[in-house]
């Protein structure tokens, strides 16, 4: 559904992103790890179109996305890193801008909101102003609203930050419902956790560069346990990505 | 260009506008609070008004004849508020700013102002004491004052009991005299006869009793020049358009403001995610900023016209023109402020000052004509100067369309300018 090639993202002098490439299948959510500075969020942002690659491509569908107006960009839901909602006006008010942007509108646009309040369980909230909502409630609304137009492609940059384990593990009902409907899903994260229990596959960048890209399984395999016991993840992580600090 | 985006980003962004309460009071009451207060203060006097007195003090130490007439004169001066403390009174009135002057008539001055007026003897003094932050009081009060001592010398001189002792004085000592020339002896004898004829002729009835003097010799008629006739100035039309204009630039100045604080809040990644052009993000502001621009307008004139009776005595096309095209240019200055603002912090000193500054060149607080000349077309480059003259040229000069058609262009010029300015600046990779 979604394949990466080949991208490339510089900062002047600094390398962010260099000849990344993976692809994320429909059913099917990949967990993007990787230290602070890694790269995850500047390529999570050129598959959104956020940023413009030096080099390579996204496929969305086998075909290469273009451009700010592209429509396959309707294929593709963000849910940022940022609460990325308006506090001062309400849930519904929220969506309904935010559905607008995909061009939907009257009794779709109602559907949609509908849809995307119960998957989150905010529908009875949905006249609230957002600046009375609690984190969790606004985690929640910020997956509604990149859910609303109905994207074959989920982008999510560390969508629990700061959330209650009971938010938490309501928006991990929603992703596993989600994948469950054939969504391909793209999640970048801090929290091995979370990528234990959710991720068909794992991509561990760093410097910018994919250095592995297996199942939880396999990449748990190349790093053998003292008495053959199997290592966390957070183990292969800091194996593979060194303990340096990365502030 | 996609319909739905637009309007629902016109529509979100009214919305927020509208949900602070704060920015509403700031943009719509807090400018017809101002545009009241300055417009009492330049309105001028009205139809019915009496002018704003000036206030001075007289201490008349020589109480005669001549220095009654002119505390008299003074007194019935309609510019002049006149009181008649002692002079310690009238020195700490001027020096608290209560007074803007003090004129003391020293004793003797009736007898000497007579005999210098006609050349002969020392001029004696006034005094004058005054606010030195008045010279402009303290200069129409010298040309008030003379007027009244010319009067009161000369209707004393011509036809009052001491100009008639001055000539029988006089006479013996001009015929007595060895220096004035026989040539000039005979004529200034000849002179004061004749005037001693006047004096001593009885009053005719019906006649004045008492000679008049010197007066002014002419009576100012003064019309004021607006391009209809009988329109009287309201200074309401030009306090409630600075106030307006001042006030929906910094709506939009915020509204630049707030745009990056959306892409602080990661907004933006919304919005550029979303399969909408650069060109319609940028519109849809652009957009709902000009509304709100223009209902800031819209609600500071109805304001002006219900309760201070403005009305836009030239032509309401050209009005609503120089409306929609401040209100096109303040927008796309808040577009501006977005893609040159660093931070929202940064961004809100740097405005607010770029905001006052355009409003004092451009004539919103004081009216342009009293800069310096060079100022005045310094301030060509100002679109704040184009809005208010364009405003002020269809509210209270009266003036048609053709009057307020340069003001539209030049606005929508800034407004293309602005606008280009912002979309090539403006960030748009989001990180």
């Amino acid at each position: 559904m979604l394949t990466i090639n080949h991208l490339r993202k510089s900062f002047g002098s600094l390398v962010a992103v260099d000849d990344v490439s993976f692809s994320v299948e429909r059913g099917q959510l990949i967990g993007l790890l990787g230290p602070n500075g890694a790269g995850k969020t500047t390529t999570v942002s050129m598959v959104a179109g956020l940023l413009t690659a030096d080099k390579g491509e996204v496929l969305v569908g086998g075909a290469a996305l273009q451009g700010d107006t592209d429509p396959k960009k309707r294929k593709i839901g963000l849910v940022p890193q940022d609460l990325a909602l308006y506090d001062e006006l309400s849930a519904r008010a929220n969506l309904r801008f935010f559905g607008a942007l995909y061009d939907l509108s009257g009794a779709a646009l109602d559907k949609a909101m509908a849809a995307a309040l119960q998957l989150v369980g905010l529908a009875d909230r949905e006249r609230d102003l957002v600046k009375t909502f609690s984190g969790g409630m606004k985690r929640r609304l910020n997956l509604a609203a990149g859910l609303l137009h109905d994207p074959d492609i989920l982008l999510l940059d560390e969508p629990t930050v700061g959330v209650d384990p009971q938010s938490r593990n309501a928006i991990f009902d929603n992703l596993e419902e989600l994948k469950r409907r054939g969504k391909a899903l793209l999640y970048t994260t801090h929290y091995m956790e979370e990528v234990e229990r959710l991720a068909d596959r794992i991509i561990v960048i760093d410097h910018g560069k994919v250095i592995a890209d297996d199942t939880l399984s396999g990449l748990q395999a190349r790093t053998p346990g003292l008495g053959g016991e199997r290592v966390t993840l957070e183990s292969v992580f800091l194996t593979l990505t060194g303990r340096s600090l990365r502030d | 260009m996609p319909v739905i985006p637009l309007l629902a980003m016109i529509r979100k962004d009214l919305l927020l506008f509208f949900s602070d309460r704060r920015s509403v009071i700031v943009s719509f009451v807090v400018p017809i609070a101002i545009g009241a207060f300055f417009g009492s203060i330049f309105s001028g006097p009205g139809s019915n008004a009496e002018p704003a007195k000036i206030a001075i003090a007289v201490i008349d130490q020589d109480a005669s004849l001549i220095s009654k007439a002119i505390v008299a004169g003074l007194q019935s001066d309609r510019n002049l508020k006149v009181a008649t403390p002692t002079e310690a009174e009238a020195r700490d009135a001027v020096k608290r700013g209560r007074t803007a002057v003090g004129v003391i008539i020293p004793k003797d001055f009736g007898d000497a102002a007579g005999k210098a007026f006609f050349g002969d003897g020392a001029k004696p003094d006034v005094n004058l004491v005054y606010d030195p932050s008045r010279n402009t009081e303290l200069a129409m009060v010298r040309g008030i004052m003379t007027q009244h001592i010319m009067e009161a010398v000369s209707r004393e001189m011509f036809g009052g009991a001491m100009g008639k002792q001055y000539v029988e004085k006089s006479l013996p000592g001009i015929k007595a005299s060895k220096t004035i020339p026989d040539a000039q002896k005979q004529v200034l004898v000849q002179m004061l006869r004749s005037i001693q004829t006047v004096y001593n002729q009885p009053a005719a009835s019906g006649a004045s009793p008492r000679p008049q003097g010197l007066t002014m010799p002419y009576h100012v008629h003064e019309e004021a020049m607006t391009a209809g006739s009988n329109i009287a100035y309201n200074g309401y039309a030009h306090s409630f358009a600075g106030m307006g204009i001042q006030f929906l630039l910094f709506a939009m100045a915020n509204l630049g403001i707030e745009m990056l604080l959306e892409r602080q809040r990661g907004l933006w990644k919304r919005l550029r995610s979303a399969p909408v052009s650069r060109f319609t993000l940028l519109t849809g502001k652009a957009a709902s900023g000009s509304i709100l621009s223009f209902l800031i307008l819209a609600v500071c004139f109805a304001f002006a016209m219900v309760v201070f009776k403005v009305r836009i005595q030239g032509s309401v096309v050209g009005f609503l023109g120089v409306c929609v095209a401040c209100s096109m240019m303040a927008s796309s200055f808040g577009l501006l402020v977005a893609a040159l603002g660093n931070s929202p912090a940064t961004a809100r000193g740097v405005t607010t000052l770029a905001v006052l500054m355009m409003v004092m060149l451009g004539g919103a607080w004081v009216p342009t004509f009293i800069f310096p000349a060079w100022l005045q077309q310094f301030t060509l480059i100002v679109p704040v100067r184009w809005a208010v003259d364009g405003l002020d040229a269809t509210t209270w000069r009266g003036v048609g369309l053709t009057g307020a058609l340069a003001p539209i262009g030049v606005l929508l010029g800034f407004a293309a300018a602005f606008g280009a300015l912002a979309a090539n600046r403006f960030k748009w990779e989001e990180a």
